[in-house]
């Protein structure tokens, strides 16, 4: 029988449909299973066949096997647009359920189980309660699985009905594949719900561990992962299950052996004894090596996941390094991660192995795998200080070959290099300068500025080398010219004469003046005044001795790492981050033991990444070492005191900050306080009025004079916010205040790079020099009034926006106390109600928005009413606006 | 959690959808647009195969013209996802006959909807096993003219044997003659230095079994492996009989094989599934018999020319041959003129590849031909970069010999009708990455 489907997608001129609908009412069962094959081929193709929904599902009564599969395949996808029709095809499953085949039985439940209609569901609870009694493993499997489909469509239901009870009955079943995928919806139950549901117990374990022998390789990763995490009472019970699952070590599944190492690791902290550790490290060596003669993609994972146990037990793979060496054939992907992973087992032993290898790959062809193996010298050198002076000269050598890539990266670990060993190395500098012209990356360009401040002293023509770069200073992108600065400025400290002197008043000229970058203006201020009046201080300050840095860059917080190693084999052990940092639809039970974790307020973002956050020491060897550290200010808070003071404004400080009467209308927050501005405080915040966007602004003059001649700029922003017209404000008189509405328009000056909710904002005025300050801008201002949509629309819009378009984010510590004043609240906003519906025990709201353009936003919000904590989810066609959306969602909750 | 998917799609290199299956609810139809703009479309296609796009993951895997697409919201099991396809494929190939490509799946995508309906539950993989699953999935793919036997009748019992003890075999097969074939197929891995030096090297070695035997027999395979070897005279206290002795780094087993007793006894035991299959894998990195050395000089003179000449020394027995020898030999880009003398077999230039393809069909043990080739390049001032000299790669197959040394030592088949078995040997060593830098 010579067959080929491939006919099937081959189309007719002319209307297909009505065509298929004949056919599949044509009296000859062979013409009907062949229309029913066209429509699914229709299906897959993308084409709506739904209306043939009534005509097909006729042909679902049908002693063909393969016809009926072929129908419950349309179900599967169609019913749940239609499910006023999918009722039509109950009759038929409940029957197949009690068909004398198993195999009609269980195709029965399990298509059911997939059906997402609340009538259909009603239906599977009986035939259910049956399959799991049945006589035939083949059901029960498939019905075991059933029950974690129900759960996740009506949880109540499942427990009302009992199945969890038969479920667990099911762990004792006689046959292992039932027993293994009773384990998996258990546990898959057990992660989305907050009440112990599975426990597992030290005699399910024992019971649970039998069955492993006998399990298909799938089961096998079931148990395993079920099991990975039981807490053994202690070591011995601890070294009797890892006993147990040594031989899984041995299978040919990957899934198995990553699995059975995820067990062995976590019962390896309970066991004391170092012999049975030293030898359980030796038996997962060699598993976790032939692993990376898998497919690439495994590959993948394996070395992702191995990259995790050498940081926590680094004895493993020390022998092992040679296997990490890249082939030449290698994906790039498993290049990069075996380079990571060479960098992690490099020791004094085998240093100059590596780094010969490091070499060779340092003259490939592509450029991010060249790059990444010039900085793994580096690391090393920083990692091993006995093999620092061969990593060097490895440098130097590469340095040599001129490749204008290998230079600037080999000039931006050399910095590092400096940085870990001072005063050791700096005989290479000269060298380094030899390609100083050929440097047009910034981060090398700056390390490379770097270097020539830090050793001023012992470069002859320090001033000539930093002299050209001064040239381009304007053009220079910001990192550079912070580098500039402070290397000038260390230049002269260390070489007062003339030229350093002409040079540092440019700078400083430059990045006061020229720039509209406040860090660069901010920390030239620093300088000048500290150089203007005290230049041993200066020194004290700038020439300060550098605290020593260390690699641990690459290095996982040791409680994320113990989270990560709880998840090996998942993708969270792959993204190197813990679940809930990208598992967006946590399920509302599993949401309040994650609060639980994280004290309000704060995010999870700072556990994951904490080399980012503001407090962690200036040790990390990749950021650009600065004699000052610019800590950036907060958005919004008022601009520090310091700057004032710094200006020479002696008097300012005096002026005391008084409270002046507020007209009307709620308090603006103040943005340039008098101790700054000389006496001129100013408050503002935007407002939408009237559907137009308004810069609501407050001007209170505490000086001595009168003030006038208001200008304002607005600087180049995100949503290219500009003053629609001029700032009117008459004079102001000593002790007067006045207020304004500035109209402003959208999409005038916007900024490239990364979107931002600063707003910067340049003043003056005839009397006073030019105050800037930064507003953070609230999003909810730009939300039009024409937001409402009907639940339709709402419906429609929902299902047209893929997935990847949503985007959700937890307020752990807001509470919504009264749904009424909360819709108020927010439709003052423009933010609309849609619908309201109860899950569980939460209350989940809708609502819709509608940005400048006429771009929808549809809201959804999940709270317990009076409680802590609100999850927020939006969905919109521009997601990158998310956090934003996020931002003022929230301001609007707590306010 | 173990669930290793919410959808998988079959799509061809222009993106458009083959097949596709929603295990479950947590991921939209049409995840698919989002692979294609994000993935498939820029340059990301290729650099991760594991992927988050807004709130999913994507996994992905190329099988000659299809990318096979994973699409998960929840932590799933990476590891158990791509291992799933790697193993569906195998699946399918084994219906199909063969190939695994754009057109067998558009021939046969009402069988490959139905044992995707089979194979995978709610995202938890369920049996796998061709053997098995041909037992109550009859339909026939669309198979290759080469193929072999049709299926045979639906079992009736087929339920048990899914879901049996032994999930890999069925009942009441009967062969008139009972007969094993095993194959040991080794692959070299070699990284040498241009200095002769060996950096890396290790042989992946496989097993693989055709087993045509009637009942439920007991198999146990003998290697000369050493521990193997050692816990043998151990139990039968008798001191081990001199010979070479291997010793395995690692090794894998299908999952017929009682690891159990292996961790115990260090006995390979089995029912064997019936057919093909790999039995077991193994590793080893020392003592390994390298069947080919490369002697490469290469050097460049000035600009314009190069001169290269490369020595093969076959180092097995004189009797043995190795069939299917490529060397490649990489020149610069800029190559314009090549000129060569070989004393073996035949070579051309590649511009392809950019390389220098030297092959001998028939290559002797114990002999050295040489290829002397002089290179013409054309002069670029641009060009200050100095060529990166990919590494020289080898390809070649040596039949009856084993880079390991690794040999079957007995293969003891019971059964309790107590029938007669034919045993068939063959060993052959291939090249993995056999690479020289030069």
């Amino acid at each position: 029988m010579s067959r080929n489907d491939s006919k099937y997608f081959s189309t007719t001129k002319k209307g297909e449909i009505p065509e298929l609908k004949e056919e599949l009412n044509s009296q000859y069962k062979d013409k009907r299973k062949d229309a029913v094959k066209k429509v699914i081929a229709a299906m897959t193709v993308g084409k709506d066949v739904s209306s043939l929904f009534t005509d097909v599902v006729n042909c679902m009564q049908t002693e063909n096997l393969e016809l009926k599969k072929l129908v419950y395949l349309y179900l599967i996808n169609y019913a749940k647009s239609q499910p006023d029709l999918a009722i039509l095809a109950v009759n038929t499953f409940v029957k197949d359920s009690q068909d004398p085949n198993p195999l009609i039985r269980a195709l029965a439940v399990r298509t059911m189980g997939c059906i997402r209609v609340d009538k259909i569901t009603e239906y599977l609870c009986d035939p259910l309660q049956r399959c799991l009694k049945d006589d035939d493993p083949y059901v029960r499997k498939t019905a075991a699985i059933c029950v974690a489909k129900l759960y996740d469509i009506n949880a109540e239901l499942v427990e009302d009905r009992g199945f969890l009870e038969s479920l667990k009955d099911l762990i004792s079943d006689n046959n292992p594949m039932v027993v293994a995928n009773a384990v998996a919806a258990l546990a898959e139950i057990q992660d989305n719900s907050s009440r112990p549901i599975f426990e597992i117990t030290s005699h399910t374990l024992s019971k649970l561990l039998t069955a492993l022998n006998e399990c298909t390789e799938w089961g096998q990763v079931f148990i395993l992962d079920a099991l990975s995490r039981y807490k053994a009472s202690d070591a011995r019970e601890a070294e009797n299950i890892v006993e147990r699952v040594t031989p899984r070590l041995q299978h040919a599944n990957c899934a198995v052996v990553l699995s059975a190492v995820k067990m062995i690791l976590q019962q390896m902290e309970l066991i004391t004894s170092t012999d049975v550790v030293r030898n359980l490290c030796k038996k997962m060596a060699p598993p976790l090596v032939t692993l990376l003669s898998a497919e690439p993609e495994i590959q993948y994972v394996a070395l992702r996941n191995i990259n995790l146990i050498v940081q926590r037990r680094p004895t493993i793979l020390a022998h092992e390094i040679k296997v990490f060496f890249c082939k030449y054939n290698d994906p790039i992907y498993v290049k990069m991660e075996k380079l990571e992973i060479m960098i992690k087992l490099a020791s004094d032993r085998n240093i100059d192995q590596v780094l010969l290898e490091f070499k060779e790959y340092a003259t490939e062809v592509d450029v991010d795998f060249v790059r990444k193996a010039v900085r793994a010298i580096g690391r090393c050198a920083i990692k091993l200080e006995r093999a620092a002076e061969r990593c060097i000269s490895v440098l130097l050598e590469l340095i040599k070959i001129k490749v204008n890539y290998v230079v600037q990266e080999a000039i931006i670990v050399i910095k590092d290099i400096f940085r870990r060993y001072p005063n050791t190395y700096e005989s290479i500098i000269a060298t380094l300068c030899e390609s100083l012209d050929t440097l047009d990356e910034p981060e090398a360009k700056a390390s490379m500025i770097w270097i020539i401040g830090e050793y001023a002293e012992r470069i002859d023509n320090a001033d000539e080398l930093l002299e050209s770069f001064l040239e381009s200073f304007p053009e220079e992108p910001a990192l550079v010219q912070l580098q500039l600065l402070t290397a000038t400025v260390k230049l002269f400290l260390k070489k007062p004469t003339e030229g350093p002197q002409q040079m540092i008043q440019v700078v400083l000229n430059n990045a006061t003046m020229e720039t509209d970058n406040p860090d660069l203006r901010d920390r030239a201020y620093i300088y000048w005044r500290l150089l203007s009046t005290d230049p041993e201080a200066a020194k004290d300050v700038v020439l300060a001795e550098k605290p020593v840095i260390t690699d641990d860059s690459n290095n996982l917080e040791p409680s994320l790492l113990d989270e990560l190693l709880v998840n090996i084999a998942t993708l969270s052990s792959v993204y190197h981050k813990p679940p809930d940092a990208f598992v967006t639809r946590a399920h509302s039970s599993a949401q309040k033991t994650e609060d639980d974790d994280y004290p309000e307020g704060s995010e999870s973002e700072s556990s994951a990444n904490p080399a980012n956050g503001p407090a962690s020491p200036p040790t990390s060897s990749y950021t650009i070492p600065a004699s000052v550290a610019p800590a950036s200010p907060p958005f919004a808070a008022p601009v520090p005191d310091l700057l004032g003071d710094l200006m020479g404004m002696d008097n300012s400080s005096l002026v005391p900050i008084d409270q002046p009467t507020t007209p009307s209308g709620p308090p603006l927050p103040i943005l340039l306080p008098a101790s700054t501005g000389q006496g001129l405080q100013i408050s503002a915040q935007l407002t939408r009025r009237d559907g137009q966007v308004f810069y609501s602004m407050l001007f209170e003059n505490n000086s001595q004079v009168p003030l006038d001649g208001f200008m304002i700029q607005f600087n180049k922003n995100t949503f290219g916010l500009a003053a629609a017209g001029p700032l009117q404000i008459p004079q102001l008189q000593p002790g007067t205040s006045a207020r304004t509405l500035l109209p402003m328009v959208m999409f005038q000056n916007m900024s490239q790079g990364p979107p931002s909710s600063v707003l910067q904002v340049a003043l003056k005025n005839n009397q006073q020099p030019v105050w800037y300050f930064n507003d953070k801008i609230l999003f909810h201002v730009f939300f039009t009034e024409d937001g409402r949509m009907e639940r339709a629309t709402f419906l429609e819009t929902w299902r047209s926006l893929p997935d990847s378009n949503e985007v959700s984010k937890d307020f752990p510590s807001i509470v919504i106390g009264g749904v009424d004043a909360t819709v108020e609240l927010l439709a003052t906003s423009n933010i609309f109600f849609i619908a309201k519906r109860k899950n569980a025990n939460q209350d989940v709201f809708y609502f819709s928005a509608k940005m400048p353009r006429g771009i929808p936003l549809l809201i959804e919000l999940t709270t317990v009413v009076g409680n802590p904590g609100v999850k927020c989810a939006i969905k919109t066609p521009s997601p990158e606006m998310s956090q934003f959306l996020f931002e003022a969602i929230e301001t609007l909750l707590r306010s | 959690m173990p669930v290793a998917a919410s959808a998988v799609y079959f799509l061809n290199l222009r993106g458009d959808v083959l097949i596709n299956r929603l295990y479950r609810d947590d991921v939209g139809g049409n995840m698919v647009d989002a692979f294609r703009t994000h993935i498939m479309q820029t340059k990301e296609l290729g650099t991760c195969p594991v992927k988050q796009i807004g709130g999913c993951s994507f996994f992905y895997m190329r099988i000659s013209n299809v990318y096979i697409v994973i699409v998960v919201s929840t932590n799933a099991n990476v590891a158990c996802a791509f291992k799933f396809v790697v193993e569906a494929v195998a699946l399918f190939k084994s219906y199909f006959g063969g190939a695994f490509d754009e057109d067998a799946i558009r021939n046969n995508f009402v069988l490959i909807y139905e044992l995707l309906d089979e194979i995978m539950d709610f995202g938890y993989p369920q049996n796998l096993s061709p053997e098995i699953l041909k037992l109550y999935i009859t339909q026939e793919g669309v198979r290759s003219p080469f193929s072999s036997k049709a299926a045979e009748r639906p079992v009736p019992n087929a339920t048990l044997q899914v879901t049996g003890a032994v999930g890999w075999r069925r009942e009441g097969l009967a062969y008139k003659k009972n007969e094993v074939f095993l194959d040991i197929v080794e692959s070299v891995n070699l990284l040498m230095s241009s200095k002769g030096v060996v950096l890396r090297c290790d042989v992946t070695g496989k097993i693989l079994m055709k087993c045509f035997l009637s009942g439920m027999p007991d198999l146990k395979l003998g290697l000369n492996d050493k521990i193997g070897l050692e816990k043998e005279s151990q139990l039968k206290s008798r001191p081990t009989k001199s010979g070479k002795t291997i010793e395995l780094d690692d090794v894998t087993f299908h999952q017929c094989v009682n690891l159990t007793r292996f961790n115990s006894e260090k006995t390979v035991s089995f029912v064997p599934p019936d057919g093909e299959f790999e039995l077991m894998k193994y590793r080893i990195t020392e003592g390994v018999n390298l069947p080919f050395k490369v002697l490469p000089t290469i050097k460049e003179l000035g600009r314009t020319r190069m001169e290269v000449n490369v020595k093969v020394k076959s180092v097995f027995g004189a009797k043995m041959f190795a069939l299917g020898v490529v060397i490649k030999i990489p020149v610069p880009k800029q190559t314009a003129k090549t000129s060569f003398t070989v004393t073996s077999g035949r070579a051309k230039y590649n511009a392809a590849i950019d390389c220098l393809v030297w092959k001998i069909r028939k290559f002797p043990g114990q002999t050295e031909p040489t290829l002397s080739a002089e290179v013409e390049l054309i002069s670029t001032m641009t060009e200050k970069k100095s060529w990166t000299r990919p590494p020289i790669q080898m390809e070649f197959q040596v039949p009856m010999f084993t880079a390991s040394g690794l040999r079957v030592r007995f293969l003891k088949v019971w059964e309790k009708s107590g029938y007669n078995t034919v045993e068939w040997v063959r060993y052959i060593t291939k090249a993995g990455s056999y690479e020289i830098r030069c």
